[in-house]
């Protein structure tokens, strides 16, 4: 990582309406740190404004490398997964020749259908049903009914399926970028390497996505989740009955949670701490069950054999929430969820959220790490319903008025703690700079 | 429930008064039981949930008790191998229903308004001391003045327990591709 990456501007589209604002005294940024005074604040109108929502869709979603899924999920040859990412229906597909992972636009080069029409599978060829243009696993266009209507002259390459403008993968992620001309993913990624490593190599390189995706849905704006999934300060308070739920299976709270946030570059950032819960690799706790003890300790002692006592315990004892910017949550805790959410409208997101787990792992820890993650990471559990209702609950708050800015300024005045706000100011910063002229109010019709 | 002054407002629902269903027994043995007597026994569950007297819905319960919600996108998933939404032993199921019952799952604080509705019940033929039964389901959740609904299969697994019809298990299979028209699944099914 150089500095010169993590400061490198980004390619800018124009956003007419307020980038025509006239430059009054009016305008103040939306973004608003004051170091001299230790307090940070953001204006509540970036979670409600149709234009700073609009304005996001544009110069954060399409210059960002977003997460579109995992190279597990399409190990074999043909194998393919359709989704949104950054909010573009796109598929991902293995090349059958090249092995390749390819990344599509799903929009026939025809006359537009949608080409791929099955949220996952195994294929040689996507046929569109429309007019029956049939395309291969490279996006080659092998077949049209009828040719000789064409001419000779048809250009068959200029047909091809059209792939996203980058695709690169990182140990596994996948990601794509409409921007051709972003920073590779590993330069992008700055800090978050580092974390990304510490998950994947626990569990030697080898890691799979499990079956069963979460997929729900926020009436709050995506932001609030970005700030939720690595805020350590929430989890006392609006957790309480998750606490309770540990307590009840035998697992000892004392000790609490306790660590350190790190701002990554980039607007990435990382909570990394110590919690009363077991981790399958590799911190037993009574919940995983006697039979299970020797299995973690011996897994913990390999650890530290491979990676040194530094780094073997820190993959085995700590938990690491890493935000990657702008809407990928990795985080590594009583189970490891890969969680992205997209902005559907100011008040509203999707969420999709997948577990990650070892490849071949033992079956009594993969069932405590599937009991882990439906019990704290999913949407019926013990603890995210909670969540959901803290996120919505704040977009209530904002649409009361009279409060116009947020304050984020916890920690300022220390060395952050796990349960300050540091790493949140670290994605605002981020986001401020990518939005330039269009992270400020006033002006045109906002009110301070 | 007690009143004290600045204490949180009681819940926005008061339960009306509750003509409790009977409880089929199971006089005739799980060969005999018929359709009717099985609907009565899911009318008196989905009483006991949509007034929110989880407690007594418990005993519906055999021990043995399992509660598993796959996920949308694996109607099919296992939950020893997949990610399901819940996978309830008796003992989850329990912790379920306290923190449910408590102030303190937000969520749920104050407890939404539900109804839950089921139709084309089939009673299956008996298998061991089982008695397998399907049901269409549809259960409305409100709340903050925002509707939600949830539709699906309740598969159950009955057994009798001292003449009495216990649920074993009850698999909910959802048919909602995805849990977004509803938000997230705070409630049971
Ligand atoms: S739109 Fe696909 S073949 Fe015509
Ligand atoms: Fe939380």
């Amino acid at each position: 990582m150089t500095s010169l990456s993590r400061t490198s501007e980004l390619p800018r589209v124009s956003t007419a309406l307020l980038d025509a604002a006239p430059a009054t005294d009016s305008r103040f940024p939306l973004v608003d740190e004051d170091t001299g005074r230790h307090r940070f604040r953001v204006h509540r109108s970036t979670m409600t404004s149709p234009e700073v929502f609009r304005a996001e869709l544009d110069r954060v979603f399409s210059h960002s490398w977003l997460y579109v899924g995992h190279e597990s999920e399409v190990s074999r040859p043909g194998d393919y997964v359709r989704r949104p990412v950054g909010g573009r229906p796109v598929f991902m597909v293995r090349g059958a020749k090249s092995g390749r992972i390819n990344v599509f636009h799903n929009t026939c080069t025809h006359r537009g259908a949608v080409v791929c029409r099955q949220p996952a599978g195994n294929a040689k060829a996507f046929s569109c049903f429309y007019h029956a243009w049939t395309f291969d696993s490279e996006g080659r266009l092998m077949g049209i009914p009828d040719r000789d209507a064409y001419g000779g002259e048809l250009d068959l390459a200029a047909l091809s399926l059209r792939p996203v403008a980058r695709v690169e993968s990182y140990r596994g992620f996948v990601f794509a970028s409409f921007d051709p001309e972003i920073q590779d993913l590993v330069s992008y990624l700055a800090g978050a390497v580092e974390y990304l490593d510490l998950v994947i190599d626990s569990a030697d390189g080898e890691m799979e996505i499990i079956k069963g995706t979460n997929e729900y849905c926020i009436e709050a704006n995506w932001k609030l989740l970005a700030e939720n999934s690595i805020d350590g300060y929430h989890a006392v308070s609006t957790h309480d009955t998750y606490f309770k739920y540990l307590l009840a299976l035998g697992t000892d709270l004392a000790g609490g949670v306790d660590g350190t946030s790190y701002d990554l570059g980039n607007g990435h950032a990382v909570l990394e701490y110590r919690a009363p819960w077991g981790r399958p690799i590799a911190k037993w706790e009574p919940l995983f069950g006697e039979d299970s003890r020797e299995e973690i300790a011996r897994m913990r002692a390999d650890l530290v054999s491979r990676h040194g006592e530094a780094r073997g315990s820190r993959m085995a004892d700590t938990n690491r929430n890493l935000l990657i910017y702008p809407n990928l949550v990795v985080n590594d805790i009583m189970a490891v969820t890969v969680r992205t959410f997209m902005p559907l409208a100011p008040n509203r997101m999707d969420v999709t959220a997948w577990e990650l787990a070892p490849r071949d792992e033992l079956a009594q820890l993969r069932q405590r790490r599937l009991d882990s993650f439906l019990t704290f990471l999913g949407p019926a559990g013990f603890a995210t319903p909670d969540d959901l209702e803290a996120l919505e609950s704040c977009q209530q708050g904002f649409s009361s008025g009279g409060v116009e800015w947020n304050d984020i300024s916890r920690g300022m005045a220390r060395t952050p703690a796990a349960n300050d706000e540091a790493q949140m100011r670290a994605f605002w910063r981020r986001w401020s700079q990518q939005m330039g002229t269009a992270g400020y109010g006033g002006g045109a019709g906002a009110s301070r | 429930m007690t009143t004290t002054t600045g204490a949180p407002a009681a819940p926005a629902v008061q339960p009306a008064p509750i003509i409790r269903l009977s409880q089929p027994d199971v006089v005739l043995g799980l060969d005999a039981l018929g359709r009717s007597q099985v609907e009565d026994f899911l009318c008196l569950e989905a009483e006991l949930l949509d007034a929110w007297d989880l407690d007594t819905w418990l005993t519906l319960f055999a021990p043995e008790a399992s509660y598993v919600v796959p996920c949308n996108d694996s109607p099919d998933g296992d939950p020893a191998r997949d990610l399901v939404l819940v996978d309830d032993n008796a003992l989850r199921l329990r912790l379920r229903v306290e923190r449910l019952n408590s102030r303190r799952a937000h969520r749920e604080y104050p407890h939404s308004r539900t109804n839950h509705q089921f139709s084309n019940v089939v009673v299956g033929v008996r298998e061991g001391d089982e008695l397998p039964v399907v049901a269409s389901f549809t259960v409305w959740r409100f709340r903050n003045g925002k509707a939600s609904y949830y539709v699906g299969k309740y598969h159950y697994r009955f057994v009798a327990i001292d003449g009495r019809l216990r649920i074993r298990s009850k698999r909910v299979v959802l048919d909602m591709t995805t849990l977004r028209p509803a938000g997230d699944l705070a409630i049971i099914l």
